[in-house]
Parts: C-alpha cells; sequence; structure tokens
C-alpha cells in the first residue's frame, strides 16, 4: 500500500528540489518548518517523533533540506514528513504536512472488527508495523 | 406627503393621543441617531409600493421589526420605549435599481435573547416580511454586535481543529454526495462511500433529502457506511469520514441517529437547513459536546435567498449559522452548476472564514463585522465541478475549503476510485504549482496537462469534461461596482 496522508503524496515522490520549493513557501508565509519521523504511520498517530525543533527563524529551505537528509541518515528505512507550523492568532496550528521519505515496503493496516449488539460493529484500525517492538520496524 | 425626510418624531401627549401615526413620527425614524457599538444593525433593501414614502416605508420596517402595531398605544409609555424602538435612521437609493432603497435599522442589545437565533430572526424577518405597503423587502445584511457575537456557542470544531482532527493540512479538502440520490440500498450505498474514499476523498456526503426511506434505513446507512469508512480508512492510513445525514421529523430521533453516528466512530453528522433554527442550535451543542464535526446542507435556501428584492441574502444566513455553531456549510462554488457571483460568492467565504470582516459593497458586505474568535465555518463548493476547473476553484476559493465532486467522481468513465484519485492528483497538482508560484489561473490547463502523463484517471476525467462549464448571468450580484461611485 501507499500511505497517502498528508499534502502531496498522490504526486510522485518528492526530489530535494521539490521540498526545498515548498519549504520556501512556507517560510515566505512566515511559518515555522520542522521534520519529523514514525515507524508507527496510524492515521492518528498524532506525534511523530520531532527531527529537532521547528525552524523558527531560518530564512533558507536549504536548510530544511539539509536537516531532512541528515534525519534519512538515522531514520531512512521509516516515515519522515515536513510540516509548517503557523503561530498567528487565530491559526495556531499547522498549515503544511508532506510526506518526504518512506519505507521501501509499506505493510499499511488492518481493520479488527470487534461485533456488538445490534449488528453494530466496534473497528479498530492497527499499523501491521507496530507488531514488531519499536526498532525492529521495517526490518 | 410623499415627502418626509425632515419628518420629526412627535414629542410629549400628542405622541400618544388615541389614533394612527406614521410610523417616521412615531419615533423610528431617527436620521440623527448614531448607532451604539451594542446595537444590531440591520440593513434592508425595501421596496415601497407606488405612493408610498421611502422614508416611512424604513420607519415602518423598523416598527414592525421592534415595538410598533398599526395604532398608538398608551401602554407604551410603561416601558423606556425610546430605548425598545428599532431606528431608521439612514436610507438611500439602490444604485441602478428604481424604487428600490436600502433602509439601515439600529436595534438596542436589549430587544435580544442572547444566544437565541429563533429570538432574533422572530423580531428581524418576522411580520415585517408581510407588511403591506411594501411590495418586497430583503434583509441583505447585518451587524452583529461582539457583545451579542459572545453569547453564542459558534462552530462546534471550527476550521483549525477539523483539520487537526483529521490530519489534513494545506490542500482544500476532498468530497463526493453519493449518487443516485435515492433509492440505493443500504449496501449498495456503501460500496460507492468505499471507493470513492479509497481512491483519494477525504468525504462522501449524504444528500439532503437521504433520510430513512423504505428502500434505505438510517441505521442500515450508517452501519454500511462505517464500515466502508474504516476499510478505506485501512487502505490509505489516512482519517476518513462520511456525513450521515440525521436530519429527521423530531429532536428525539435526531439525537438517537447521531448518537448511534457516534458510537460507530464517525467523525461527521450532518443536518439540513430545513429543520430548523433551534434544532441546529441543539445539534451543534450536541456536536460540541460530543466532539462531532456538524455539517449543514442549505436545502431550502434559495426559496427566500435568490431573488434580489425579496427574502434574506445568504450573506445573512452564513452570519447566523456561524453563530448558531455548525462547522460545514454550503456556499458556492463560482464555476459549477448553481447560482454564485464571484464578487458576492467571496463576501460569503470572508463571513465563514475571517477573525473580522472590513466593509466590502463590491462584495455585498455592508458593514464591519468582528467574528470575536468565534470559530471558523468550513465552506463547503459543490454542484457541477469537476477535475478540469481545479485552478480556477483554486483561484476563487482558496485552501480552506471542502471541494465536492458527485457526479465529478462517481461519473468517471472508469469508475469511482479512479473519479476520486482524478480529483486528488489535479489538487495536489494545482496546491504545488501555486506554492511554487507558478500561475495557476492562466497555466492551470497546462498543469493539469502534465499531471495527468502520470495519472490515467486525471486523464480520462479531463477528456469527459473538458467543455462542460455553467456559464449564466447571475440573479444575486452585487449592487456596487469595486470602486463605488456613490458615496457611502
Amino acid at each position: 500500500m501507499r500511505l497517502t496522508q498528508g499534502q502531496f503524496s498522490f504526486l510522485p515522490d518528492f526530489s530535494d528540489d521539490d521540498i526545498r520549493i515548498q519549504a520556501q513557501y512556507a517560510i515566505d508565509n512566515g511559518w515555522a518548518v520542522s521534520v519529523e519521523y514514525t515507524d508507527d504511520p496510524h492515521p492518528r498517530n498524532t506525534y511523530w517523533e520531532m527531527w529537532g525543533h521547528p525552524m523558527f527563524d531560518n530564512p533558507d529551505a536549504a536548510a530544511v533540506v539539509f536537516e531532512v537528509n541528515e534525519c534519512r541518515k538515522e531514520h531512512g528505512g521509516e516515515y519522515i514528513r515536513v510540516i509548517a507550523f503557523d503561530a498567528s492568532p487565530g491559526w495556531e496550528s499547522i498549515r503544511m504536512s508532506f510526506i518526504v521519505n518512506r519505507p521501501k515496503d509499506e505493510p499499511g493496516f488492518r481493520v479488527v472488527r470487534q461485533e456488538v449488539d445490534g449488528r453494530a460493529i466496534r473497528y479498530t484500525i492497527e499499523s501491521y508495523a507496530v507488531r514488531e517492538p519499536e526498532g525492529q520496524r521495517y526490518a | 406627503m410623499n415627502d418626509l425626510s425632515d419628518a420629526k418624531t412627535v414629542t410629549g401627549a400628542k405622541r400618544y393621543s388615541a389614533g394612527v401615526m406614521k410610523y417616521a413620527q412615531m419615533g423610528y425614524w431617527e436620521p440623527d441617531y448614531t448607532p451604539k457599538d451594542t446595537d444590531v444593525i440591520a440593513l434592508f433593501r425595501i421596496t415601497p409600493q407606488d405612493g408610498v414614502d421611502a422614508i416611512e416605508a424604513a420607519a415602518a420596517v423598523a416598527g414592525e421589526s421592534s415595538t410598533a402595531t398599526w395604532t398608538v398605544v398608551w401602554t407604551d409609555r410603561l416601558t423606556a420605549c425610546e430605548k425598545y424602538r428599532a431606528k431608521a435612521y439612514r436610507v438611500d437609493p439602490v444604485p441602478n435599481s428604481q424604487g428600490e432603497y436600502f433602509a439601515y435599522i439600529a436595534y438596542d442589545l436589549d430587544l435580544f435573547e442572547g444566544g437565541s437565533i429563533a429570538n432574533l430572526t422572530a423580531s428581524i424577518i418576522g411580520n415585517v416580511f408581510g407588511f403591506k405597503p411594501l411590495k418586497a423587502l430583503r434583509l441583505e445584511d447585518m451587524r452583529l454586535p461582539v457583545a451579542y457575537v459572545k453569547t453564542f456557542q459558534g462552530p462546534a470544531t471550527g476550521i483549525v481543529v477539523e483539520r487537526e482532527r483529521l490530519n489534513c493540512y494545506g490542500r482544500p479538502l476532498l468530497g463526493a454526495t453519493v449518487k443516485p440520490k435515492l433509492g440505493l440500498s443500504g449496501r449498495n450505498y456503501g460500496r460507492v462511500v468505499y471507493e470513492a474514499l479509497r481512491g483519494g476523498l477525504d468525504f462522501t456526503k449524504d444528500d439532503e433529502n437521504i433520510n430513512s426511506q423504505p428502500f434505505m434505513h438510517w441505521r442500515d446507512r450508517f452501519l454500511y457506511c462505517m464500515e466502508a469508512v474504516n476499510r478505506a480508512s485501512a487502505a490509505t492510513g489516512e482519517v476518513k469520514g462520511t456525513y450521515l445525514n440525521v436530519t429527521a421529523a423530531t429532536m428525539e430521533d435526531m439525537y438517537e441517529r447521531a448518537e448511534f453516528a457516534k458510537q460507530l466512530g464517525s467523525v461527521v453528522i450532518m443536518i439540513d437547513l430545513v429543520i430548523g433554527y433551534t434544532a441546529i442550535q441543539s445539534m451543534a451543542k450536541w456536536a460540541r459536546a460530543n466532539d462531532m464535526i456538524l455539517h449543514l446542507h442549505r436545502a431550502g435556501h434559495s426559496t427566500y435567498t435568490r431573488q434580489r428584492s425579496h427574502g434574506v441574502s445568504f450573506r445573512v444566513i452564513a452570519k447566523w449559522m456561524r453563530l448558531a455553531g455548525v462547522d460545514h456549510l454550503h456556499a458556492g462554488t463560482v464555476v459549477g452548476k448553481l447560482e454564485g457571483d464571484p464578487a458576492t460568492t467571496k463576501g460569503y467565504y470572508d463571513i465563514f472564514r475571517e477573525e473580522y470582516n472590513p466593509m466590502a459593497l463590491e462584495n455585498g458586505i455592508f458593514f464591519d463585522q468582528d467574528w470575536a474568535s468565534l470559530n471558523k465555518m468550513m465552506p463547503v463548493a459543490s454542484g457541477g465541478i469537476h477535475a478540469g476547473q481545479m485552478h480556477q476553484l483554486l483561484t476563487y476559493l482558496g485552501e480552506d475549503v471542502v471541494l465536492q465532486f458527485g457526479g465529478g467522481t462517481i461519473g468517471h468513465p472508469h469508475g469511482i476510485a479512479a473519479g476520486a484519485t482524478a480529483n486528488r492528483v489535479a489538487l495536489e497538482a494545482m496546491v504545488f504549482a501555486r506554492n511554487a508560484g507558478r500561475d495557476i489561473w492562466n497555466e492551470g490547463e497546462d498543469i493539469l496537462r502534465d499531471a495527468a502523463k502520470t495519472c490515467t484517471p486525471l486523464k480520462q476525467a479531463l477528456d469527459t469534461w473538458k467543455d462542460v462549464t455553467f456559464d449564466y448571468a447571475s440573479t444575486d450580484a452585487p449592487d456596487f461596482a469595486p470602486t463605488p461611485e456613490v458615496s457611502m
């Protein structure tokens, strides 16, 4: 499967230049860009690991590309995303989020159905990856 | 007789002698009045009957929407009646429209119960709309004071938290209404939901008239839809949703359906405008209490919003709905099959999404409006739109919007999932190009064609719908050009 979270997952995988262009758009809007990675891409896993702090005062997207590549050296077999954070009043949340790295094989998710009364079903979605302990996922 | 521009309020004992008196002399026309920051202000377009003076007509509207009756009553004197009288304070001829006038009317805040759209509307659009001396009457806009805005809950979730909950940022959301709108069984209906969501949409939607009919009862629909939502979520790793329409005959039925949707894990439910303002506020309160996104389909609004001379402008409905507390509301596409002039539609979108609306006559916004940190509403664009219009949609409507392609998804020659994928690829390619600094308005077709090189479903969609446009004159355009010549 292909994890399609993020704003550009239906496009071909990003080159470093694509990452730079999109990160620069964020910076030009005054948003702080950061890099995050995870080995559990569950749709409700909100808190991916932070690869350093958001780059609040960075004017140049080349630095974002540099950090993505540094992160790849340690976590190249995992998911890495770039996010842009907007601190302006009334928003104070994320403005952009896109995946820039994925494991070679994406195992995806299974649906666990618990059949309860009245034909209702309680659904659980589970990442196949998390059946292995942390550090051993995506071999 | 017909010119009352210097009409004066009659004062003292003469004001209360039994009989009939002109509204403009009873205290409902106060040309020197300066509205207080806490006043509610309404702007009406009035079309007086032949021979009825515009100022007297405006005063009558002020009177009939506040304290007046057709004759003098002495019991006024038991109240602080001058405070409770609405005051028409300004009447302007409508540019280029013979016999029509804009009347500005101010209402003291104490005329209204806090937090109640029902109470506000019972005055402002109550009896007055049937008043015989007027040929037609339209409520064009309202200024809601901060003090009053703060008595309302506002959108249960709001754009920011909706995005956080859906884990979806940086692009418009995508949806589709399940078609055919009537007749599918629950099992077949869920198939459409599954295909559309796994193909790349964020949402699917019940149509406004899907409730609980012989061909598909509501419980059945909810069960099959949630199977589809969860399957699609697992297939993509994304949060998916389907607007389960809980509209029903009674509040008890609606609460029952909403509770079931919640039990099944739905992120969103839906209601129709026809359930009424009080029911909408009740469901908004329920949605806030249950962490549920609340979608409102504006079924019925065109009966009173579309014609320029009579009714209520949609911009006013939008303001009421932001107060009432819905999260999603349909607001037009500009380019699709339903009514929507670009300038007017921009005014609606600003009302939905901004913290503060400055007066913008060219967009039909007559007043500065401070939303006092009420959550933002997500506009929904649906009705006759397709992937080939993506550059126009993104330019006109921006990023915080749900683009709903019903026919434009389900009608794809290679199936529903292919239709969904075509829309998603077109959208992401267009957002990428915009962020990269390209001129998407002029280069949009090239951008789509390039994206279609690596996406066959998009190529098929572009080939199928390339010539479809809906280019008709709008019935509800603004009265003022971008640089208004009239002094305001």
